[in-house]
């Protein structure tokens, strides 16, 4: 099993994801956004940071990058995506998810432990939880507020789509309380919290984050077999 | 348009007059130029000498009072540490083949001009220092001091200063895992922005500042060069442009230069990539005094000559002159010294990460740094007169003369409370007060998950993060100083910001083994300045040799005043500690384990000198600061590290300013446990709670390790006292026969004030 794990000028927590992959016992890949190669993996997580600054707008550059055409076609066949913070609002500028993210209504950067419910356990990085489970995963970003026209939020809503939401306060705005969304056929999956920075309690406020991981050993075990 | 200034016109020219005063230099200084260069310097030589000679720089007032490190350091002490003061950063061994190395640097005057860039390019300065020793940055840290927490303007200045640590810092990809919070009205006009930076190598990947190897490569990359920053050396430039328009133009350009975290981000990953593929014999960054400072101080470290072509440098403004080009501090550039046959591989490595990287020069054997602009040699100067030869002052030192009244006006005189219902109130009152209240406001903009090694971060006594994976090693640091203290008893403050973050550190469970510092004080031109100065610095080295520390860098940053008003003398000292496996780490909150006893370690005397309480409560300052013990410091650390290895110890908090009250408070809002104390029926309530004697910590103790623990504090000397239980079922914190507080209560009144103010 490998996790491919891209890294942009500019991403930072592509080693967190790294690590998270191997604590689930997969393999790391790394990803280079200059190349389109996706080096046979089974599943690719864009991991959050700064990529290219953020400058004109967050994602906005990344999606261009060589390596995000790949990782589009890879998901459009069903290869498992996840997005994270910077990579959720990446997948969002690629077309992959619906919706954008804005500043934070504090206008402030938030870091903080932050308790979600994951709504929706049958995405390719869910099913290792309990429907409704509470899980604390550490947020931080500025750019956080997820916003979307009301139909999309609608749709989103009517088809099971949110797949995490804030639960015991809304760090940053987010329209109906939404952390995370998926693709319709639910293999692409972005959350602006960071499950890679929970996957031990010595570094992590605990170690809710390693079910997401673990859900996508499933999902391409699963992909294998069919 | 521009005439050039050159070595030749110099020589046709001998007695232009040179705008030597404007750019800061001396009477005395400039002849002294002229003595060394055997003529009047060119514009650039002259803008090279007055950034370097400036006080920034060259440390020229308090270069004389570094002898107190040296007599300080015994060879034991130095066995550690692979670099030391005078090195970008220092470096100790903490063992398994790891080095690391950190540093603190002040960025005070930025901030207060432009609070956001200020702080933000503190952070980037700070964090090429730790790179370019050859480590990578693994987390940083900032002590910050502000005006009186309600006034307007901190209001403006800390919330710009907060947002561009968070703004820099975050975008860089490294956790902030600590740091200080401070109001007092004497930073009104002149608030501390430190910075500090760790990072770790492996031992043998050090990296030296020197430019060795004649024929080597010097290569500048990162960033282009601009006008930003360039300070002082604009006085040159309405000089020598005729055109009103390039004058006025230039005179729009802020002083403070503008960051970039991307950039600095992605050279980050391009040095660490050109390190490992060992591409690189020398490294420095550019910082204060920019090309300047980097040219010299490479050459002058090295074989002692150089030859750039300054023309080659890549510029990001028109027209710019050779003195404005060798002073720019624009911000995200190093520079290197790579041998020849390695230059196609480097700059393979540049183009990766899209970093610009220009060969600017090599090095020679002439023992002269001779720097060219378009054929023409407009700088030839021995390095080592720029960079390590400055002035030398020794600045006349005098004991303030209201030096003794200040220590005469003791507290024992303010009215103190005594009734259950008055040491309830004073309780609260001080929890919310600024200084004590909680600081999560400002440290949720700070990223401190970034890496996945952060282990403690703020609110801990220290931060502490992993650096071996495989085996858990780890180091924890913490900053410290009470400006208060200090200003009573330079000395005695000084030892007491020492002993504070030496104590953090060892009840994190870390073992304390490095001192850096960073010297915050009024003009040196004051004689009761220098004394202070003086006096801290005797107390730091003192201090260290009592502890077997090392100080292994530090950094001064003088003029800190409004007016003629000094700030309160602010010698911040920074101690990193290592841990062998930081699983073993202590807590600061309690409730961690089911049936913890609470036990106060160390002694408490009636001590309120400089206390919080009389500045919260009376607006009072005077007295001596609370006694400073370091034999019993290091006793207390030795205990608190055994007790972390043979895991005694569940939780423990140090006591320092607002007393055990403060502890407590922390202590279990941190935990989210209740808990019920006892106080001694022989000592009065309010000196127990509120005194700020030094020496002490709060620990929580398993209840099955209670008597291990005491007795091995028995002992070894140690005076401890049981002072209550934790209560995982009460949700308040009771102190008998005083009050009982719901933690509710408790965490409005300390969550609730920074808010209040910022929001």
């Amino acid at each position: 099993m490998k996790i491919g794990v891209i890294t942009f000028p500019g991403t930072l927590d592509d080693v967190d994801a790294a690590r998270a992959a191997r604590a689930v016992e997969a393999e790391a890949v790394p990803l280079w956004h200059a190349d389109d190669d996706l080096r046979g993996v089974d599943a690719v997580v864009v991991p959050g940071g700064f990529s290219y600054g953020d400058y004109l707008r967050a994602g906005a550059i990344a999606r261009f990058a060589p390596i995000m055409q790949s990782v589009v076609d890879a998901a459009r066949r069903g290869m498992p995506v996840l997005g994270i913070c910077n990579g959720f609002q990446i997948l969002c500028e690629a077309g992959l998810l619906p919706g954008v993210m804005l500043r934070n209504v504090g206008l402030h950067f938030v870091c903080k432990d932050q308790w979600l419910r994951v709504e929706n356990t049958e995405t390719a990085w869910t099913t290792r939880f309990e429907p409704g489970a509470e899980i604390l995963i550490p947020i931080k970003n500025i750019d956080g507020r997820y916003t979307a026209s009301a139909e999309t939020v609608r749709e989103l809503e009517a088809e099971g789509r949110v797949v995490f939401r804030y639960v015991e306060g809304n760090p940053n705005g987010s329209i109906n309380d939404i952390a995370g969304i998926c693709s319709p056929d639910g293999r692409v999956v972005g959350l602006m919290p960071h499950p890679e920075h929970a996957i031990d309690a010595l570094t992590g406020p605990s170690d809710d984050g390693l079910g997401v991981f673990y859900s996508v050993l499933d999902a391409t075990r699963s992909l294998v077999t069919a | 348009m521009t005439e050039i200034d050159t070595v030749d016109k110099a020589a046709t020219d001998p007695d232009r007059p040179q705008p030597y005063a404007e750019l800061g230099l001396k009477d005395d200084e400039y002849a002294r130029i002229r003595e060394i260069l055997g003529r009047r310097p060119t514009e650039a030589e002259l803008a090279m000498y007055s950034v370097m000679w400036s006080e920034h720089c060259s440390y020229k007032s308090s270069k004389v009072h570094w002898r107190h490190w040296k007599e300080n350091t015994t060879p034991e002490m130095q066995a550690k540490l692979l670099a030391g003061i005078g090195e970008n950063a220092g470096v100790v061994d903490i063992g398994d083949g790891w080095a690391v190395t950190f540093k603190v640097e002040s960025h005070n005057h930025p901030s207060y001009v432009e609070p956001y860039q200020g702080a933000a390019t503190g952070v980037g300065g700070i964090v090429r220092d730790i790179l370019s020793m050859g480590a990578r940055p693994l987390a940083v840290m900032d002590p910050l001091r502000f005006g009186a927490a309600d006034h307007p303007d901190t209001k403006r200045v800390l919330p710009g200063v907060v947002a561009g640590i968070g703004g820099y810092g975050n975008c860089l990809g490294l956790p902030n895992i600590g740091g200080e919070v401070v109001f007092d009205p004497s930073y009104q006009g002149n608030p501390l922005v430190n910075a500090m930076c760790i990072g770790a190598m492996r031992v043998e990947d050090l990296q030296l500042a020197k430019a060795s190897g004649v024929g080597n490569k010097v290569i500048l990359f990162g960033a282009r060069t601009g006008l930003d920053g360039i300070g002082g050396v604009s006085v040159l430039a309405s000089e020598s442009f005729s055109d009103d328009e390039d004058v006025a133009s230039r005179k729009k350009l802020p002083s403070v230069q503008v960051g970039d975290p991307f950039t600095e981000k992605v050279l980050i990953e391009c040095c660490m990539e050109l390190f490992a593929q060992r591409l690189v014999v020398g490294i420095q960054d550019l910082g204060g005094a920019g090309l300047s400072c980097a040219t010299s101080e490479l050459a002058s470290a090295g074989e002692g000559g150089m030859h750039i072509e300054l023309d080659k440098v890549p510029l990001r403004a028109k027209g710019m002159t050779p003195a404005e080009v060798l002073s720019s501090e624009s911000q995200e550039r190093m520079c290197a010294i790579v041998r020849p046959e390695d230059v196609d591989a480097f700059m393979r490595v540049c183009q990766k990460w899209d970093v610009l990287a220009t060969v600017i020069g090599e090095v020679t054997d002439t023992g002269r740094l001779v720097i060219t602009w378009h054929g023409e040699t407009v700088v030839d100067v021995p390095p080592r007169t720029v960079a390590h030869e400055g002035p030398e002052y020794h600045r006349p030192i005098a004991r303030p003369a209201d030096q003794d009244e200040l220590q005469a006006d003791d507290p024992a005189k303010l009215p103190r409370p005594s009734t259950p219902e008055e040491l309830r109130e004073t309780l609260l009152r001080l929890i919310s007060s600024p200084n004590l209240a909680s600081k999560e406001w400002v440290t949720s903009q700070y990223d401190r998950y970034v890496r996945g090694n952060t282990v403690l971060a703020q609110p801990s006594d220290s931060g502490m993060i992993r650096i071996d994976e495989e085996t858990g090693r780890g180091v924890a640091a913490s900053t410290d100083c009470n400006g208060r203290y200090v200003k009573l008893d330079p000395y005695v403050g000084t030892q007491l910001a020492l002993a504070e973050a030496y104590r953090n550190v060892a009840t994190t469970g870390a073992t304390p083994l490095a001192v850096t510092n960073c010297l915050n004080f009024g003009s040196p031109e004051d004689p009761g300045v220098m004394w202070q100065f003086e006096q801290a610095v005797k107390g730091l080295a003192e201090g260290c040799r009592e502890l077997g520390i090392p100080v292994t860098g530090g950094n001064v940053s003088f003029y800190n005043q409004t007016g003629s008003t000094a700030i309160l003398p602010t010698p911040v000292v920074g101690v990193l500690g290592v841990i062998d496996d930081v699983r073993r780490r202590i807590p600061t909150g309690i409730g961690a384990e089911p049936g913890e006893t609470l036990i106060l370690l160390g002694e408490t005397s009636d001590e309120f000198g400089g206390s919080e309480w009389a500045h919260v409560v009376h607006g009072h300052l005077g007295g001596r600061p609370p006694q400073v013990d370091l034999a019993r410091e290091k006793l207390l650390a030795e205990i608190l590290v055994a007790g972390s290895r043979d895991g005694m110890l569940s939780a423990a908090h140090d006591l320092s300013e607002g007393g055990l009250a403060q502890a407590l408070v922390e202590a279990a809002l941190i935990g989210q446990t209740g808990a019920r104390i006892i106080l001694d029926e022989d000592q009065d309530p309010f000196v127990q709670l509120f005194s700020e004697s030094a020496g002490r910590v709060l620990v929580a103790v398993p209840r099955t390790e209670e008597l291990r623990f005491t007795e091995m504090c028995t002992a070894r000397g140690l005076p401890w006292r049981r002072i209550g239980v934790v209560d995982p079922e009460s949700n308040a914190l009771e102190i008998q026969d005083v009050a009982t507080f719901p933690l509710d209560e408790l965490r409005q009144a300390w969550e609730g004030t920074l808010p209040a103010l910022f929001d």
